[in-house]
């Protein structure tokens, strides 16, 4: 550039968000950070059972919960949570990962208190009514159809499939199958919120316009009296990394676009490689738009509209997943550009510029990623879960910085290597 | 907020916010597809993706980088009225964001080569979106409803318009609409404004205004009657379109829309780049009770967009394994046509207030949410709208609902379409030769 840039110092401040976190007796965990951006709060409930407790035979069974347990309570019909909700302007939005299912929303600031007691009427004391699992159930086949005829979901499911084989819970389809939706009866529900809800399992997460202490006495009257037993904990099998690479295309010829997803399993959260492999990554398919594979395959060759890697490490060793959407004709060409991509990493390794500028971007952009009181709430539950401590805003950057060219690389060769990936086409492309 | 002109014709808006370290920077242009002339449908969006690719200062290799090493985002997007181009970083990113901004609107290189490669990502963003039968009804159904206004192309553009069109189609249209007079520049953010007013007539203030920018002046004729599209093709869902002639964001009528979807499918807020991404508090909502929780349909939505002109208000739905699109839209229509003749109720107005009172204040928790608003109401209106918008809303009664629903979803003002799906393998039903 010809005028007078210089890389700025990166300055942060050195207090970070300071949440409070208070354990109530029974186990539930509060987190909380007072914030007055927007007369509204951040809600964000996290229970330790996503659909890693799916019964082997029965995936999707976390899911269909997530569906229906908002749906009526033993004292709320899901006709007075509809007019509760609605009448205050809040969504919630369940969601369900491997290891947590999450009831998320924002509230004005004023009817904080009593949607908190309904969320915690619907985890406590959901009612699970049958008429409800009947129409939810026809929601979720609908959208495994939906998926069935989506080459981007085919290809990553699919992978996530072959990446983690044998019935491991992380290779299951989260939705579970047709077959097995239909099957999932009321006790079976019943029987999974029996085993997995409970106090111990619970973090709170509140970010928004309310002072802590009123926080904390509304979390106590809505969790404190809740009283169940510790659930045994949900260990993940072993992940047995592929030796050799593997191919399979998933014809979708009805479809104008193919979609490729090119993975490898990694690391867990709490290996000590794990900023390393983050750094490696960024340089390798995010920074920017796409980072290296963005470069060639994108801006240099104009194949795809999108390519990128991913790096999602979790309690057991969790996948890297490069995604690219292109033409059919253009297939081979995009993969050959990825394996060479990886050879190049991986063969002379990342430079100091690269590292040094995706340091400054991931440290830099912490501020804007926590800008929200709904970022924030989300941070604070990832670090709960992955116990990173209540300062891992403020020691983040120092982690990050830590990380040397070395570790990087290192990195490069642990995680890839073409000889041993895992391919998945899906899209109009011939078997 | 402070509303100033530069000489030269360029609007600015700024905004201090100082609960974050953080600025965000939009420039907008009053040009979109409705711009676009038949031949050169989606120069709009492609001329976006080559102002990202180098200018004069600065070189293509370094356009990536100069705001991520302030740990920002930037981006872009491209619609009927409008494009726009963000930046959102630690505030002492300013002086990079406007300098990036004002190059990109006198700057722009437009190589030969780089116009190629892009005809081929460009190709396949449009290929990815036909992959979703959804997106290609609403194409389809849009492209139905009008006739004659320019609003009727996809914004992408249609497939032989990327193929054949050149690169001096590309920078003359550049060079026609990307000057200070046709544009707004909006800073929200940890910023001083005079300050920032100063730093943006820095790097603004040298570009000379254009010539006033050619516009089409094509008027919709009113619909005479129903309209109908199929799209039989292979899939698994079958999907249901509902689209009507809706007011424009300064008519009367608009706010009263607002109000009644939120009766229908659940209030959405009014701000394109965030509310799609938190869905309308809906279970409640008419719409949603007679399809939804009657297992008729797996979802349901409306929408309705503050446009410069005329556009559509389209209700979606997606029917469920087993239910017929002719079943669901035999519901749908019946609770469109009692709306218009009972009209809502006062507790369903009062609700419908407070949730859109409430997706207002949810949608405008960031610089980045701000700016936006600030900038896409000034650039299809002007953003007065925009700051009136809550008052209007508290104004809206049951009786101005009802006349806008009984204007707007009359019979002969609607476009139906259905994506029927056909068995996989089967081959598709083609309309063409």
């Amino acid at each position: 550039m010809k005028s007078d840039f210089r890389p700025p110092a990166i300055k942060l401040s050195s207090s970070g968000l300071a949440p409070t976190r208070v354990k109530l007796e029974n186990g539930v965990v509060l987190l909380m950070k007072q914030t007055t951006t927007t007369p509204a709060v951040a809600i964000n409930l996290a229970m330790r059972t996503g659909s890693i407790a799916d019964p082997a035979a029965a995936p999707g069974t976390a899911w269909l919960l997530s569906r229906v347990i908002d749906r009526g309570t033993v004292s709320r019909t899901a006709a007075d949570i509809a007019e509760d909700l609605d009448g205050r302007g809040v969504t919630l939005t369940m969601t369900v990962s491997r290891h947590v299912m999450s009831v998320v929303c924002t509230t004005l600031a004023g009817d904080f208190a009593p949607v908190l007691s309904l969320l915690g009427d619907i985890l406590i004391a959901p009612s699970l009514p049958d008429p409800e699992i009947a129409t939810r159930k026809g929601e979720v086949i609908t959208a495994i159809r939906q998926d069935e005829d989506n080459p981007a979901v085919r290809a990553s499911e699919t992978l996530m499939e072959r990446l983690y084989p044998d019935g491991h819970p992380y290779g299951r389809r989260p939705k579970g199958t047709i077959d097995v939706v239909e099957a999932v009866t009321r006790e079976q529900l019943l029987h999974l919120h029996a085993q997995r809800f409970a106090p111990s399992e619970l973090s709170v997460a509140l970010v928004g316009d309310i002072e802590p202490p009123r926080a904390q006495e509304t979390v106590m009257r809505v969790f404190g009296g809740w009283r169940r037993p510790v659930p045994k904990p949900l260990t993940p099998p072993p992940v047995v990394p592929a030796t050799r690479r593997t191919r399979l295309v998933v014809p979708m010829m009805n479809k104008a676009q193919a979609d490729i997803a090119y993975g490898f399993t990694t690391i867990r959260r709490n290996d000590p490689r794990y900023y390393a492999f983050w750094l490696m990554n960024n340089v390798f398919g995010q920074y920017s738009i796409g980072g290296r594979l963005g470069d060639s395959i994108r801006e240099r060759q104009g194949m795809a509209y999108y390519v990128s890697s991913s790096f999602d490490a979790n309690v057991a060793e969790g996948p890297l997943v490069v995604r690219a959407g292109v033409s059919p004709a253009n297939v081979d060409r995009t993969v050959s550009s990825i394996d060479d991509e990886i050879r190049l990493l991986v063969t002379d390794g990342l430079t100091p510029k690269e590292l040094d500028e995706s340091k400054r971007f991931l440290i830099g952009s912490i501020p804007r990623a926590l800008e929200t009181n709904a970022a924030i709430a989300n941070f604070l539950q990832s670090a709960e879960f992955f116990d990173l401590g209540l300062d891992y805003d403020v020691k983040l950057p120092d982690l990050l910085s830590a990380v040397t060219l070395d570790d990087a690389n290192a990195a490069a060769r642990d995680a890839l290597d073409p000889e041993r990936a895992t391919l998945v086409i899906a899209g109009p492309y011939p078997t | 907020m402070r509303s100033t002109t530069l000489d030269n014709g360029l609007k600015v808006l700024i905004q201090e916010e100082h609960t974050a370290p953080l600025a965000s920077v939009w420039c907008w242009y009053k040009v979109g597809s409705k711009d676009e002339r038949p031949g050169l449908t989606g120069v709009s969006h492609w001329v976006e993706h080559m102002n990202f690719k180098g200018t004069t200062n600065i070189p293509r290799d370094q356009v990536k980088g100069i705001i991520e090493q302030f740990g920002g985002a930037w981006n872009g997007y491209t619609w009927i009225d409008q494009t726009t181009y963000l930046e959102t970083a630690t505030r002492d990113a300013l002086d990079r964001m406007l300098f990036i901004e004002a190059e990109r609107m006198a700057s722009c290189l437009y190589h030969p080569d780089d116009c190629e490669s892009e005809r081929t990502v460009i190709i396949s963003e449009l290929q990815g979106g036909e992959n979703d039968p959804d997106q290609l009804l609403d194409q389809e159904v849009t492209a139905t409803a009008f006739k004659a206004h320019t609003y009727r192309h996809p914004t992408i553009g249609w497939l032989s318009d990327l193929q054949t069109m050149s690169r001096d189609d590309l920078y003359g249209y550049y060079r026609r609409y990307y000057i200070p007079n046709n544009a707004t520049l909006v800073i929200v953010g940890d910023v001083d404004t005079d300050s920032a007013l100063r730093q943006a007539a820095h790097h603004f203030g040298r570009i000379q205004p254009g010539a006033g920018v050619p516009r089409l002046h094509t008027v919709e004729p009113p619909q005479t009657g129903e309209r109908r599209v199929t799209i039989r093709r292979e899939g698994t869902t079958a999907y249901l379109k509902a689209s009507f002639h809706a007011p424009a964001a300064t008519d009367t009528d608009f706010v009263p829309l607002v109000v009644l979807d939120a009766v229908l499918t659940g209030a959405k807020g009014l701000n394109l780049w965030s509310s799609f991404r938190i869905a309308p508090p809906q279970r409640s909502a008419r719409l949603y009770r007679a399809l939804v929780d009657r297992g008729l349909a797996s979802s349901v939505s409306g929408s309705i967009v503050p446009t410069a002109q005329p556009f559509l208000y389209t209700v979606s739905a997606t029917a469920t394994e087993g239910t017929s699109l002719s079943g669901a839209e035999g519901v749908l229509l019946e609770e469109l046509d009692r709306v218009q003749r009972e009209g809502i109720t006062t507790m369903e107005l009062a609700k419908a207030k407070a949730q859109l009172e409430a997706r207002l204040v949810f949608e405008n928790d960031s610089v980045t949410n701000i700016a936006h608003q600030l900038g896409y109401f000034e650039t299809i209106a002007e953003v007065e709208l925009f700051r009136t918008l809550p008052g209007a809303i508290a104004t809206a009664t049951a009786d101005s609902v009802m006349t806008a629903a009984r204007r707007i979803l009359a019979a002969s003002n609607r476009t139906i379409g259905w994506f029927e799906p056909l068995p996989i393998g089967s081959g598709s039903e083609q309309s063409r030769p």
